[in-house]
């Protein structure tokens, strides 16, 4: 393919015509973009002088699909987003749509949303922290963190029948409910990964190699990560002490004792300590919802009336099944207000928020979904302007980068 | 889900008392009219301390029921420091819809008014660099627009194709 016509930077087009730059093509296909992302870097020997990104090579339309798919099928397309951490996508969904259509779902379900949205940071941290190791050269970090992601792949499985697609939340409740199974693998794994942490902390905290490839690169200051709108672990690596989960708890997040990881210096080694400290603080929240679990149901009732019955009442009783119809048939379906919502959830990666525009029939008029990955890419140049080729790769880790988010 | 918004409410300031609000489940919305969308979020800004743009999009009510405008681009402003939130609304018209850019205010508005571009055609006067980011340079069209169909024959057949011999 012929290369795209890619502005520069004002500044930069002068230095563009001095002889001695390099234009460096990286990616989409490159191991160590681990999705398909497109870099156009201009070097000065090996020093970056500037990074045109370009995206968009896994763009497939979700905001378009999600004006043609009711509230409920939507979840399915979620998954497909930041495909390291679906449930807390389906989470993230689910709570706008009923902030809109204004339901409070029962207690035992806002926990278990807790427990398996805090289950799949820990999915996506040791993913972005294991990859970010794997791309400076530590391999053995790699397999340790994939070792326990594994077991949270098995307990995802037990939870909800899916590894990777899960599709778990419903309007107002649930697909299923915790089983026995389910609970005492999450128990086992919680005394089992406060270990694995440490073992990972030995390995790369005073890891030589490692140090010296993060620390001081890709510095960003409190101010220019507010000014790039950036949020999650990497505002949080730079001194913006916000976390929705504390600042506009959703969910129960209300009823746990949990702290907000920050660091000051807001270097790739910052962010890497604040997802390994937020993976401690997820552990201690899922232990607190595990012991505290409420009893009573997962799913509010049929009295409100945008809620899928339970397959045993679709089955056996006509008002289940005349419900079910009213539910899923193309022209009827949920009826939402005339109105439009923006909720938030404090995703592993960011703030990921939906702004839905209801127009009182089955299927949202918008649903625009904010990415953290996109806003957090587009501060990429921004970072890597002064830092070496090799630095690249470490800026991207730290940032960790989805690309199935950023495109959409 | 617990109600967010005890902490998202405060009452709108004097400067803009001439401005239409609403709120609907706690949330706070302003209607600025185009030619004063850049003052006011200035004064958000620097006056108010709604220091970050969480997010920026727009909404195409085309086929919505009785709407007055085709655009309504939502900029969707916090604050850092009380966690107060703040939608800004601005309603745009065809033909040619366009409203001055954000990036002198926040540098993060860079990729998220391309990408409005992108999707829904508003120009924005004043960017440094408004170039599609999602969609391939070439794409003639704005495909979040309502009047854009979800199926059919479209661009992707129109692409030129690259033998292996040519590319």
């Amino acid at each position: 393919m012929p290369l795209s016509p890619l502005s520069p930077s004002a500044e930069l087009a002068a230095d563009r015509t001095q002889p001695y730059l390099w234009t460096m093509n990286f990616g989409p296909q490159h191991p160590a973009m681990h999705t398909t992302l497109r870099l156009v870097l201009t070097l000065d020997g090996e020093t970056v002088i500037d990074a045109v990104p370009d995206i968009g090579y896994l763009h497939s339309g979700f905001e378009k699909l999600a004006e043609h798919l009711d509230y409920n099928q939507y979840v399915a397309v979620t998954d497909r987003m930041n495909y390291v951490s679906p449930l807390a996508n389906n989470v993230a969904w689910h709570c706008a749509v009923e902030k809109l259509l204004g339901i409070e779902t029962p207690r035992r379900c806002q926990y278990i949303r807790v427990i398996v949205a805090e289950l799949s940071r820990i999915t996506d941290h040791l993913l972005a922290l294991g990859a970010m190791g794997l791309d400076t050269g530590a391999f053995t970090h790699f397999i340790y963190a994939y070792s326990a992601r594994e077991d949270l792949y098995d307990i995802f499985e037990a939870i909800c029948g899916a590894r990777l697609t899960t599709s778990y939340t419903r309007v107002g409740g649930l697909k299923l409910d915790l089983s026995p199974t389910a609970l005492q693998m999450i128990r086992d794994f919680l005394r089992r990964f406060p270990r694995t942490l440490e073992d990972m902390a030995r390995l790369l905290h005073q890891n030589r190699i490692f140090v010296d490839r993060t620390r001081g690169i890709g510095v960003l200051s409190k101010e220019d990560a507010i000014n790039l709108s950036c949020s999650g672990p990497v505002a949080r690596a730079s001194g913006v002490t916000r976390d929705l989960r504390r600042d506009e708890p959703y969910l129960a997040y209300g009823d746990f004792d949990f702290d907000v990881c920050c660091d000051r210096r807001g270097d790739c080694f910052a962010r890497y300590l604040v997802r390994m400290d937020e993976m401690r603080e997820s552990v201690k929240i899922v232990q607190q919802a595990i012991e505290n679990l409420p009893a009573g149901p997962v799913n509010l009732g049929d009295q409100a009336r945008s809620i899928l019955p339970q397959k045993t009442a679709v089955y056996t009783t006509i008002e289940g099944l005349i419900t079910h119809f009213e539910l899923v048939m193309s022209n009827r379906g949920i009826k939402v207000p005339c109105e439009e919502v923006y909720a938030a959830t404090e995703a592993p990666n960011g703030e990921l928020g939906f702004y839905l525009v209801g127009d009182g029939g089955p299927r949202a008029y918008r649903a625009r979904c904010r990415p953290p990955s996109f806003i957090h890419f587009a501060a990429f140049p921004h970072l890597i302007r002064g830092h070496t080729v090799s630095d690249v790769v470490a800026v991207l880790g730290s940032l960790n980068i989805i690309a199935a988010e950023l495109d959409r | 889900m617990s109600d967010v918004s005890s902490n998202t409410m405060d009452a709108l300031p004097a400067e803009f008392a001439d401005l239409l609000s609403s709120e609907f489940r706690g949330q706070r919305r302003i209607v600025v009219p185009a030619d004063r969308l850049i003052e006011v979020l200035k004064t958000l800004k620097e006056k108010l301390g709604y220091d970050l743009l969480a997010d920026l999009t727009c909404v195409d009510y085309l086929t919505y029921r009785d709407a007055q405008h085709r655009f309504g681009l939502v900029y969707n402003l916090a604050n850092t420091e009380t966690n107060q939130r703040l939608i800004v609304r601005c309603f745009l018209d065809d033909p040619e819809p366009t409203v001055p850019s954000a990036v002198p205010l926040w540098a993060g508005a860079n990729w998220l008014e391309r990408e409005v571009w992108d999707l829904f055609g508003i120009r924005f006067a004043g960017h440094p660099d408004l170039r599609r980011v999602l969609l391939p340079e070439g794409f003639a069209s704005h495909p979040l627009r309502k009047d854009y169909p979800l199926q059919g024959r479209g661009e992707r057949h129109n692409l030129p194709v690259i033998t292996r011999a040519e590319g």
